[in-house]
């Protein structure tokens, strides 16, 4: 799940750097337009079932702040 | 992983170029104190870090910290931009300028080159968190010095709120480190290093 929203932000990642020096790129404009949408859903779905990814993601209906419950993403499984 | 977004965390708008003050300023950039060198310190020490929101406090005022690199960078901009020739050769910033034009390069008010040198990344909890606090302060004695100096509102405005912030940070710090000193037994308080001696006390 998490090698989904990888991968999807990734796109972005690189389609932004090839949008920053082509601007007016039809075809990378519609491939961001993809990846920012699939990056969205995907978040989405990682965050309901994972915990957050971004601050912005934290559910604050559990009456806890849940932004440092989950592991780091540099710590190896036990 | 990181992303950017486009505005200054608190707004930057100094309308009379000042050679003296950015010469002073720009070691809040690279300077022993900076916040260069407050990311650098907090994004690196918490990999080892051993309590996740430890870890959470490190990384998310180590995020700040170069939010607030791009303020001061935005302070040295404004105030180097319009400026003559010889309005900078009768300055201090002379000698900047000759090698770095008004381009932004991290370095302290004496001229000295950004160096790690001036953090610590100790690998041990309590010594990295005593550190932390005592950075947070360090800065705060540095604004204090830079507010002292600098008399135009428009420049004093953003480095009174960096300076406030250096506050919060450093109380911040203090929790975190109560937080391990709780979690340590208390007879060998201060005689293992909880980052290494222990196994994964999170």
């Amino acid at each position: 799940m998490l090698r989904k929203v990888q991968a999807a932000s990734f796109a972005i990642d690189d389609v932004k750097l090839f949008l920053d020096s082509h601007p007016d790129n039809a075809e990378a404009l519609c491939y961001f337009e993809k990846y920012k949408l699939l990056k969205k859903q995907l978040t989405k779905q990682y965050e309901q079932q994972f915990g957050p990814l971004t601050v912005e993601g934290v559910d604050t209906a559990s009456g806890t702040w849940t932004w440092t419950k989950e592991p780091w993403p540099w710590y190896v499984e036990d | 992983m990181w992303n950017y977004e486009k505005k200054l965390q608190y707004p930057v708008r100094i309308t009379t170029p000042n050679a003296k003050a950015a010469q002073i300023i720009i070691t809040q950039f690279g300077g022993p104190d900076g916040e260069l060198a407050a990311s650098m310190r907090y994004l690196s020490q918490r990999y080892t870090m051993p309590y996740k929101d430890v870890v959470g406090t490190l990384t998310d005022i180590g995020t700040e910290e170069l939010a607030h690199m791009e303020m001061v960078s935005a302070i040295v901009y404004q105030l180097t931009k319009d400026l003559t020739p010889q309005q900078i050769a009768d300055s201090g910033l002379a000698t900047y300028f000759v090698d770095h034009t008004t381009g932004l390069w991290p370095c302290a008010a004496s001229g000295m080159p950004f160096t790690s040198v001036c953090f610590a990344s100790k690998g041990d909890a309590i010594t990295d968190l005593t550190e932390d606090m005592a950075a947070e302060q360090k800065a705060r004695t540095t604004y204090d010095n830079i507010l002292r100096m600098i008399k135009d509102p428009e420049i004093r405005d953003p480095i009174k709120y960096l300076r406030e912030r250096e506050i919060v940070h450093f109380q911040r710090f203090g929790e975190a480190l109560r937080k391990v000193q709780d979690n340590l037994n208390s007879k060998n308080f201060y005689a293992i290093n909880p980052e290494f001696d222990r196994k994964r006390p999170r």
